[in-house]
């Protein structure tokens, strides 16, 4: 669970140019990315990517956080 | 051409269609790059009298109401057809809300019968079962061994043979909530006379074919979708493809891999494929570029008057082809279309046309024909629609009425909320606009205090004030919209605003926590429902002898006093 959340912050921070020091698992990924839903669900690509993982677009649904998403991939591993 | 004078109602224009084009394709499925389903005319024919035949086997009668609340997909089509020709009123649910709004709405529909997926009932199943008690819940795909509950399976349903029962033009079809989440639901019931009213003019404005395809992104509960992406293609004997995920990659592999020719969209959609298109275009070497405006500057030329889809096509194949080469028209609407986004796309022998409605008309009141286009108006009422502007001032801008076919019978259960709505049957739209020569109607502001979302969401204060209820240290407070305020004659950067009168004597640090308990509690809200700032007030506000606070004294207050500069953010 920490490694996968970790390994999201990273690769959001990527690719939204952001610094991934800054970001902490329990943040409004939305708010500190600056992202909405549409930039989102390119974001839920790449992790399908490095996970190895199919996530449909309904889990993202209500999901504010890195934690509460790390969560939803760790569902599915 | 689509004749629907002599049809009694949706369900039977519907019924039509799966006996003319029995072999022809009417829905595909696509899930990333597999196709899950295919169903032929004949096929979705059978499957909804399955359904059709399964509600009757519960006791299902005419009338009766059958929620929809389902991502959108081939089962969204059989179900809600299936549902029809038993002789229901539908129910369409927005399954991007949250599971206590949902249940909120299924309460105040009061459906017998909710059709819903896995993942929506997953989450409906831990709310308070109060307003499902008399529902028969029936839920797809659920996992082998999922807590069911109360629900049923769909792919288990008890089947028995399928009686048609017909239904009247003046009966109910629908009913579709407009807003209504977190304040009055606003069920807008839609009789099937409305409905095919405004088929019939849009299938003979935009008539689509055999062989055609739709490709369906819009939510299906919404009504341009229910409209543009089942209604009218389904009629019209074209195929509607549904995709259960819309990440960019995979909108792109769907509309190559099945020749979509139609599409309706929202400008926040448009604007990222338009930011796509752009960004590609930046990438390419100069002399590419060149070449590539010279070619765009051409074909709008040559389309000035009308488009011309084959011969921009092959004009600007490369940009036609992440698009699949075949589309030919896009419908834009719900929200206000920036004039840029739609002469972007014009210029590549894309041609947008430009809508206006609302969900209490059904789908457009107003829309451009292209001929020639135009990106600066939302068009011409359609026919049979009458627009008057009432209220002028010296430009000659106004409140848009309307009265015609497709205007509601009025809000479920809100007869108060109805009357002023619809006045002698003229229905009330809230927006502000003005007439052109040409009579096209271009709109520049709202006078009601609501905003609505690039995404088409329609947000009204009243809906998002519980969420601020009990803060410390607030005496009183109220949500209003920014461009209601202080009017921009815009319908860009609509926001929305509280407006907080601290306890009186509160301490600056009072004060403080007060904002950050408001940011905290602002956060939580949906995106969509989101304040962008605050403005701090000191005035005791104005009241009825109800205790109820009277918002237009008060904004006219506000508007004398401050400025948008008072406005701080959230």
């Amino acid at each position: 669970m920490a490694d996968t959340v970790q390994i999201l912050i990273k690769m959001a921070a990527k690719r939204f140019k952001a610094d991934a020091a800054q970001l902490r698992p329990e943040d409004d990924m939305f708010e500190r990315l600056g992202i909405d839903s549409f930039q989102a669900v390119e974001l839920i690509s790449d992790l399908e990517g490095e996970f190895d993982i199919e996530l449909p677009d309904y889990e993202l649904q209500g999901v504010k956080t890195f934690a509460a998403l790390a969560q939803k991939i760790d569902k599915r591993r | 051409m689509l004749d629907l004078g002599r049809i009694p109602s949706l369900g039977a224009a519907l019924r039509d269609a799966t006996i003319s084009f029995k072999i022809r394709t009417a829905l595909i499925e696509a899930d990333r790059h597999r196709e899950s389903s295919r169903h032929t005319y004949a096929e979705l024919r059978a499957a909804a009298d399955l359904f059709t035949g399964a509600l009757q086997a519960h006791g299902f009668e005419p009338g009766d109401r059958c929620a929809v609340l389902m991502q959108n997909q081939s089962k969204w089509i059989v179900g809600a057809l299936g549902a029809l020709w038993a002789g229901a009123t539908l129910v369409p649910l927005d399954y991007k809300l949250t599971a206590p709004e949902q249940a909120a709405l299924v309460a105040h529909g009061k459906p017998r019968v909710l059709l819903t997926e896995w993942p929506t009932w997953e989450k409906l199943a831990l709310e308070p079962q109060g307003p499902f008690e008399r529902v028969l819940v029936v839920v797809t795909e659920a996992p082998e061994g999922a807590a069911l509950g109360r629900a049923v399976r769909f792919e288990s349903l008890r089947h028995q043979p399928a009686v048609y029962r017909e239904r009247a033009r003046e009966d109910l079809a629908c009913i579709v909530y407009s807003s209504g989440t977190g304040g009055t639901p606003k069920g807008c019931m839609l009789s099937h006379a409305n409905y095919l009213a405004q088929a019939e003019v849009l299938g003979r404005m935009y008539p689509m074919k055999e062989g055609e395809r739709y490709f369906s992104v819009l939510p299906t509960n919404h009504a341009i979708d229910f409209m543009c992406g089942f209604l009218i293609p389904l009629m019209m004997g074209a195929t509607v493809v549904h995709q259960r995920t819309l990440r960019p990659a995979y909108l792109s592999a769907t509309m190559q891999r099945y020749g979509i020719t139609h599409m309706a969209l929202v400008p926040t959609i448009l604007k990222t494929l338009e930011r796509r298109i752009r960004d590609r275009l930046d990438e390419l070497p100069k002399w590419q570029r060149l070449l590539i405006d010279n070619l765009i500057d051409l074909n709008e030329f040559a389309t000035r008057r009308e488009p011309n889809h084959k011969l921009s096509s092959r004009l600007l194949r490369p940009i036609h082809d992440q698009f699949g080469g075949k589309l030919k028209f896009v419908f834009c609407g719900g929200a206000f279309v920036e004039r840029r986004s739609a002469e972007f796309f014009n210029s590549l022998g894309i041609p947008v046309a430009i809508g206006y409605g609302l969900t209490e008309a059904g789908t457009v009141l107003t829309v451009n024909d292209l001929k020639p286009f135009r990106g600066d108006s939302v068009g011409k009422p359609v026919p049979g629609v009458e627009l008057e502007l009432r209220d002028q001032n010296e430009a000659g801008v106004g409140e848009v009425w309307v009265r015609g076919p497709t205007v509601m019978q009025g809000y479920l259960d809100e007869p108060e909320l109805s009357r002023e709505a619809i006045v002698d049957g003229w229905l009330r739209t809230g927006d502000l606009g003005l007439l052109d020569a040409a009579g096209h109607l271009k709109l520049v502001g709202r006078a009601r205090n609501m905003i609505v979302t690039e995404g088409g969401k329609n947000v009204y204060p009243e809906d998002i004030e519980a969420a601020f209820a009990g803060l410390d240290d607030c005496e009183e407070f109220s949500v209003f919209a920014a461009n209601y305020l202080w009017p921009t004659g815009k319908l860009t950067d609509e926001q929305l605003l509280i407006v907080v009168r601290p306890k009186p004597g509160s301490s600056d640090e009072q004060v403080d926590a007060l904002i950050g308990e408001l940011r905290a509690r602002n956060r939580r809200l949906a995106d969509y429902k989101r304040l962008a700032g605050y403005l701090l007030w000191e005035r005791e506000f104005p009241r009825t002898a109800s205790q109820k606070i009277k918002r237009d004294p008060l904004a006219r207050d506000l508007r004398a006093r401050l400025d948008r500069a008072s406005i701080r953010a959230l």
